[in-house]
């Protein structure tokens, strides 16, 4: 990567924006929308967002359209004189008719995806995940697996003021971790989620979840991945001083080679829980 | 209209003038002097509320932390949104009621004209004690301006502090509140039935009920954050049997209204604008009052869409998600009002319109991700992120405080006498405008790509567009500089106006004298 100042950067944007012919590069290295994600419901979200968008895109078009044409054709410069109607029950009526059609159909599609959101049922493993401040832990009921997952150390020398050390030069800067959450492909995952203090939200864009971590109550949720790969997304409700530093790093495996962590993973503990000071050795894939 | 200024006065003016010197501001009773007060007030927050968010800005114009520590990167936030929703857009709306709505409805003063005192000078205290826990041990309040449990009960000894300026704003509200609704239901001229009332008047009307409604409950609820912090109860602690949610359900039951409250006075000045530089009535009076009464209907049973991510029943995801889509009904209804008074006038583009029809155009944008977000399924994705951040300050700035510019630009005339300078209140818009657009607009990208909100350091792909934002943030923070400039010329001195001010104008304000005399309409007015 080409390293340049901010300004710079800001300056080469702006430019590129203006200029509508060299735009197309410098905006395909840019995240302009929501990824698509890799879970069925991702795709349901991303499909209901972009319907949504293109349905407020041509109300926009209808409404400043009107505007437009207005501020252009009934200017007092141009010598017109106004118009004195000020009401019409019918057209009235109308605007608001179509707007509650506008919304039934947005609300319809919404709804259906909601309620499959929200079926937890028929899941095949559960994990539970509790938030601290500022770090996450998971553990795995079934085999008692149980770990945290914090910073990675590249990020964490990196983030801390004046420590001298280029962001661009580090791999997903605030993105990584040291042990990711892993779970297998293709796999109705319930996932639980808790606090030991106060509120912080678990969140995967990929996999279009979000959840509160409430201290005292566990909320649920699920996924599916239908891909594997190393998916991430970070805590989303403000949970004190470090919010912006505590990750979430999903890596999704083959069920093969999940059975296979799994089993090293055991070994590795003992038995026993892993202490909150854990920093376990990256696990191979 | 050939009556100047100095014409209509000196008649009016025989009896009670202001008190001399400083004491005139300190004692006053007079709805003029408190409407100023409460004006200049809002600006000097709006400055300090501004600048915290250009330390905001700055901290992230690149990625990797430079200027703050992220704990006070933490209060900035939490600082600018209290400070420029109850220091700045409620206060200056205030001051436009206490300005305007006597002589809109054609009364002398405001119906509690020692209560109105009272209303405004808590707010110095108030706020000098919310901006005092910047220096207190531990900080000042970093729990974000919702604070919700329990991060909030993390705060040092900035909490108590925070929460009792919580309570005089809210008692300021209260009172400022009750009497606009005195003053609407019992002081207007003979012949104004409620179905007369400019917008303007109908919109506060509305959200002075609102406001009434509302204000008791956020005290409630901080108020047992603080008997939860020193006295032992736990309304929000698990472990006590309380409930962390039960806050933001409280919270939320005021802050949806309160987001009203923010924006119908906003309705009622850009339907006072539009009619007037279109020189053509507003069209669909009766049903802009009916949408304003609607919409403050649901902001009632709305609430929990801030909370969709707490893990609440699917019926409730349901019934918030329908209940807040139909906002968009009644909503809609007010823009092609507004588009359609527009239509076949003739208009011209002083620098009222201007900033009324940008906020037409960019409260619309803002409206337009609110039906997003409120797809329950989605905001799942959008909630906590920069969309939502870009989303409600699209609202807020080109929305609210667009309009209150717009007010004070249409309404200053009148107020001060002379005419404010043209050519840089046309500055004044197109530089806020663009750099308004440059500052938010690409906080949807960040948001949508995966930004979280409330974060003083960001991962490298949302670097660009943090940049051009922070470009837009100074850009638009300067560009305020040339409206004290206006305001300040215009105070002193300008070209004269007439009674009238714009030639489309209509309504009893404009039936006065520019400035109008010290006490309005000693002679009740009637309207026919």
């Amino acid at each position: 990567m080409i390293k340049k100042t901010p300004a710079a950067r800001a300056f080469a944007v702006l430019a590129s924006l203006g200029a509508m012919s060299a735009s197309t590069t410098a905006l395909a290295a840019m995240e302009l929308n929501m990824p698509r994600g890799v879970t069925d419901i991702s795709y349901k979200v991303y499909d209901m967002h972009m319907l949504a968008f293109y349905i407020m895109c041509v109300v926009a078009f209808a409404v400043f359209g009107a505007m437009a044409y207005s501020i252009v054709k009934h200017r007092k410069s141009k010598g017109v004189s106004p118009s004195t109607f000020h009401e019409s029950t019918a057209v009235e009526i109308v605007w608001t008719i179509l707007p509650f059609v506008i919304l039934i159909v947005l609300a319809l599609p919404a709804a259906r995806t909601l309620i499959v959101q929200e079926d937890d049922s028929n899941s095949e493993m559960t994990i539970k995940i509790t938030g601290y401040q500022w770090k996450w832990q998971y553990e795995y009921p079934d085999s008692g697996i149980s770990f945290f997952s914090t910073l990675a150390d590249e990020s964490r020398e990196a983030r801390v003021r004046g420590s001298g050390i280029d962001v661009y030069e580090v791999e997903n800067y605030l993105l990584d971790v040291d042990n990711p959450l892993v779970i297998p492909v293709d796999t109705k995952v319930r996932l639980l989620l808790t606090s030991n203090d106060v509120i912080h939200a678990w969140w995967v864009p990929d996999f279009a979840i979000k959840k509160d971590a409430i201290p005292g109550f566990i909320n649920t949720m699920w996924t599916k991945a239908n891909e594997t790969g190393t998916f991430r997304g970070q805590c989303a409700e403000l949970c004190g001083r470090d919010h912006g530093f505590m990750p979430v790093v999903v890596k999704v495996v083959e069920k093969a080679e999940f059975e296979q962590w799994t089993a090293a993973r055991i070994a590795e503990q003992g038995g026993e829980q892993l202490a909150a000071t854990d920093v376990a050795t990256p696990v191979a894939n | 209209m050939n009556a100047t200024t100095t014409d209509t006065h000196h008649d009016d003016h025989h009896d009670h003038g202001p008190a001399p010197g400083l004491m005139r501001w300190v004692t006053t009773t007079n709805h003029k002097d408190i409407g100023t007060l409460y004006l200049w007030f809002s600006l000097i927050m709006f400055f300090i509320g501004g600048a915290m968010a250009l330390v905001i800005r700055t901290e992230l114009f690149q990625p990797g932390l430079q200027v703050v520590d992220p704990q006070f990167f933490n209060t900035m936030t939490t600082m600018h949104a209290l400070i420029m929703i109850f220091g700045v857009v409620m206060p200056a709306f205030v001051g436009l009621a206490n300005w305007m709505l006597p002589i809109m409805i054609g009364a002398p003063d405001m119906a509690l004209p020692r209560m109105n005192n009272w209303s405004f000078w808590i707010l110095p205290f108030g706020f000098s004690m919310m901006l005092s826990t910047l220096f207190m041990e531990g900080g000042g309040p970093a729990s974000g301006w919702t604070l919700y449990p329990p991060l909030s009960l993390q705060t040092g000894e900035a909490f108590p502090f925070l929460i009792f300026s919580i309570h005089i704003l809210g008692i300021s509200s209260i009172m400022g509140a009750i009497n606009i609704v005195a003053t609407i239901q019992n002081l207007r001229a003979p012949g104004m039935s409620y179905m007369k009332m400019p917008l303007f008047v109908w919109t506060w009307f509305i959200t002075a009920y609102l406001l009434i409604a509302v204000m008791p409950v956020l005290a409630g609820a901080v108020t047992m954050l603080l008997t939860d912090k020193y006295f032992g109860t736990a309304f929000f602690t698990a472990g006590g049997g309380g409930d962390p949610v039960m806050f933001q359900h409280i919270f939320w039951f005021f802050g949806h209204p309160e987001v009203y409250i923010l924006i119908l006075p906003s309705f009622g000045v850009v339907s006072e604008i539009i009619p007037t530089f279109a020189r053509k009535k507003l069209f669909g009076y009766a049903s802009m009052v009916y949408a304003t009464g609607s919409i403050a209907f649901l902001s009632f049973i709305v609430w929990a869409h801030h909370m969709f991510t707490v893990g609440m029943p699917l019926s409730g995801e349901l019934f918030f998600m329908f209940a807040t889509m139909l906002i968009a009904v009644p909503t809609g209804v007010k823009v092609f009002n507004w588009v359609a008074t527009m239509w076949r006038g003739a208009m011209t583009f002083e620098t009222p319109m201007l900033f009324a029809l940008g906020f037409v155009i960019m409260f619309t944008i803002g409206g337009f991700s609110g039906v997003m977000l409120a797809l329950a399924p989605v905001d799942f994705q959008y909630h906590d992120t920069y969309f939502v951040v870009a989303h409600f300050h699209y609202v807020l700035v080109p929305g609210s405080i667009f309009a209150i510019i717009a007010a004070v630009y249409y309404w200053i005339p009148k107020w001060t006498g002379n005419m404010y300078d043209e050519k840089w209140g046309k500055i004044h818009f197109w530089t806020s405008t663009i750099f308004v657009n440059l500052l938010f607009f690409p906080m949807h990208f960040v948001g949508l790509a995966g930004m979280p909100r409330r974060i003083p350091d960001y991962a490298v792909q949302f670097a660009d567009f943090n940049a051009i934002a922070t470009v837009g943030a100074f850009g638009f923070g300067f560009a305020q500089l040339i409206f004290v400039y206006v305001v300040f010329k215009c105070v002193r001195g300008g070209e004269k106006v007439t009674d009238q001010v714009w030639e489309g104008a209509e309504g009893l304000e404009w039936t006065l004298s520019s400035p109008p005399p010290y006490h309005s309409f000693t002679d009740q007015p009637v309207v026919k």
